[in-house]
């Protein structure tokens, strides 16, 4: 950290003193190496990938919000007859009645997440926090499922789910149940199914993550606190968990966009219908596989927009505050 | 040795840290077993005929195993088409991806601009936003681009196998920014000064002397970013109509539908569809966690 302070301080000074020349003379020798040339071609390098960035992302972004007040319905060109105000967010608010489900199922998953998959994949990581021999290979097994892609969860867990073929029904049934759940086709239960796998993904990711904050802890933190007499746990409580802060933070943050973006399980299962609508496929069915409704699909795009601003921003201002330290 | 100094109350501590790690092990053991038990069970489906599957159910021991439904399942579903699109996207995908990444990097990390911190946000923000957010507009952003013919079969971005390798590379470069500057920063200032000071160009500083000591990050990242890249479902799925353009991963969308009264041939698909990216993930694991701790732990 103060390192970073010594490099940026006297850097800061650097390109600015091309401006303010008067003020440093011998720092402004030192920049006028950078040639017309290499700052044209630093332009370039960074604004290429800007434009990339201004056009295909935060250009649609912007254009969201734009069309999330209108009834556009992409067939003939945008016009004046096409604006409605608020329009799409009253009908979203008041009768438009699986944008409530919708809301209800991320917030569910967000809460699956993270007070059930977070804190085991947090424990995994502490367990795994140690000397022991064969930490590595519980490690791989347990970090696995991540490098699936969220579809072939949904498949691998259909092969479990299935009523007729499926795993979970096959032994429930040599208990003497009948007829077991049809855990992915019942619109009451199948959103908990997508979370059992979605939870099978996600527990491996915060393991590794937290392992990695785990490992960075200063050790003599953790002998202080054993010489004070604190057992495990205690220190873990007290101490270790306090220092991982902005590990936690992040985890929160990643945890936090995870649960918004949560599309392709329930889109493999059943297009996220029937039990398994997501504000993420509430878009997508309202605005380009099935209808047309432009501008009110972008205004559940936008409620998506403001609620994943709070993780994003809360990361921002993190990174900031670490870049000023 | 330890038995002979051991006084007896040591033994005891000892005695139940050993009990501690016994428990340990088990739980480990009984989770990882659970954890492993669906793939297990994708794999088994797939090595099972759908004959003897109907006759003696899924939860019984298998008549044969064969491989049949794994060939079954490339033939039928023309699965190489799809495999072959995936690394249209991947392979120049992470290449550009990372280029681009260390380019601006370099220039918000080795030099101050006022903007630095504003651009290196912009970049940052935009991958993490939920990609449903900005779908509406980007898919009639991409119907309206004119594209020329070799690239694509109707005149515009959409439905193009480089439109979606350019909406990766747009996304996953936010990503791979804050990695990649997070790295740089800890590379000393003098390289780039003294660099300058000798003459060379930016250009040359970028390539020949940052680039290579960024090699550890660049090697994470290429590993993170072709599980990423290849793992994408929603990009090909909505920006891809043709079933025989989309990539492996968004065509289980479609197969999933031609495969969906085989469960055999499913499991099959699903396990040729996961074998890349988990043979990857085995062989680099180190680059993997490396990856995702520099965009962490470092940030």
């Amino acid at each position: 950290m103060t390192q970073a302070r010594e490099d940026t301080a006297p850097d800061r000074a650097g390109l600015t003193a091309g401006r303010a020349g008067a003020v440093a003379p011998r720092r402004r020798r030192h920049y006028s190496v950078l040639t017309r040339r290499d700052k044209i071609l630093l332009g370039l390098m960074v604004g290429i990938p800007l434009f990339l960035d201004l056009i295909f992302i935060w250009g649609p972004a912007i254009a969201s919000v734009i069309l999330s007040f209108t009834q556009w319905n992409g067939i003939h060109g945008l016009t004046a007859t096409d604006w409605v105000g608020l329009g799409n967010y009253e009908k979203l608010w008041s009768s438009y009645a699986p944008f409530w489900e919708g809301v209800k199922h991320n917030v569910l998953w967000f809460l699956v997440l993270m007070f059930i998959a977070t804190p085991i994949g947090m424990f995994f990581a502490i367990l795994l926090d140690r000397e022991m021999r064969g930490s590595r290979i519980y490690q791989t097994i347990f970090y696995m499922p991540v490098v699936l892609s969220l579809a072939i969860v949904g498949l691998i867990w259909q092969l479990q789910y299935s009523q007729d073929n499926g795993m979970i029904d096959s032994i429930l049934r040599g208990f003497g149940w009948s007829t077991p759940p049809d855990w992915f086709g019942d619109p009451s239960i199948n959103l908990w199914a997508a979370l059992v796998a979605a939870s099978w993904r996600h527990v491996g990711y915060i393991m590794v993550l937290y392992l990695a904050g785990l490992k960075s802890v200063d050790p003599s933190l953790r002998e202080a606190a054993a010489i004070d007499g604190a057992n495990g746990t205690q220190t873990y409580l007290h101490v270790v968990f306090w220092v991982m802060m902005p590990i936690n933070t992040v985890i929160v943050v990643v945890t936090s966009i995870e649960a918004l973006r949560a599309f392709d399980i329930a889109y493999i299962i059943n297009h996220g219908k029937n039990g398994l609508e997501l504000l993420s496929t509430l878009i997508t069915n309202n605005s380009i596989s099935e209808a047309s409704l432009i501008g009110f699909g972008s205004a559940i795009a936008v409620v998506l927009l403001t609620i994943s601003l709070v993780p994003i921003v809360t990361f921002l201002t993190r990174i900031m505050r670490e870049e000023r330290e | 040795m330890t038995a002979t100094t051991m006084t007896p109350s040591e033994a005891k501590p000892r005695k139940s840290i050993r009990w501690g790690r016994i428990a340990l092990y088990v739980f480990l053991t009984a989770m990882s077993v659970l954890w492993l038990l669906p793939l297990v069970w994708a794999v088994y489906t797939s090595l099972r005929t759908f004959g003897d599957t109907e006759v003696n159910g899924y939860f019984s021991l298998p008549a044969a195993v064969t491989l049949q439904n794994f060939f079954d399942a490339w033939t039928q579903g023309d699965l190489l088409r799809n495999y072959i699109q995936t690394l249209e996207i991947v392979i120049p995908g992470v290449i550009i991806t990372l280029l681009l990444a260390s380019m601006i990097a370099f220039a918000v990390t080795k030099f101050s601009w006022r903007f630095n911190m504003g651009i290196l946000m912009l970049f940052v923000a935009g991958n993490l936003l939920p990609q449903q957010v900005i779908i509406v507009p980007l898919y009639r952003l991409y119907l309206a681009l004119p594209v020329p013919a070799p690239f694509s079969d109707n005149g515009t971005l959409y439905d193009t196998t480089i439109g979606v390798l350019l909406i990766h590379i747009v996304f996953q470069t936010g990503f791979c920014v804050f990695v990649l500057s997070n790295y740089m920063k800890t590379l000393s200032k003098e390289l780039t000064e003294a660099g300058l000071v000798d003459g060379a160009s930016v250009f040359r500083i970028w390539w020949s002397i940052i680039l290579p000591l960024c090699r550890p990050a660049l090697a994470a990242l290429a590993t993170l970013e072709f599980t990423f890249i290849y793992n994408d479902f929603f990009w090909a799925l909505l920006l891809i109509k043709t079933g025989d353009k989309r990539p492996i991963t968004s065509a289980l969308n479609n197969l999933q539908g031609e495969f969906f009264t085989n469960y055999n041939l499913l499991a099959a698909c699903s396990v040729l569809v996961a074998i890349p990216t988990i043979v990857v993930y085995i062989l680099l694991q180190k680059q993997f966690i490396r990856g995702l701790t520099l965009g962490s732990t470092k940030g």
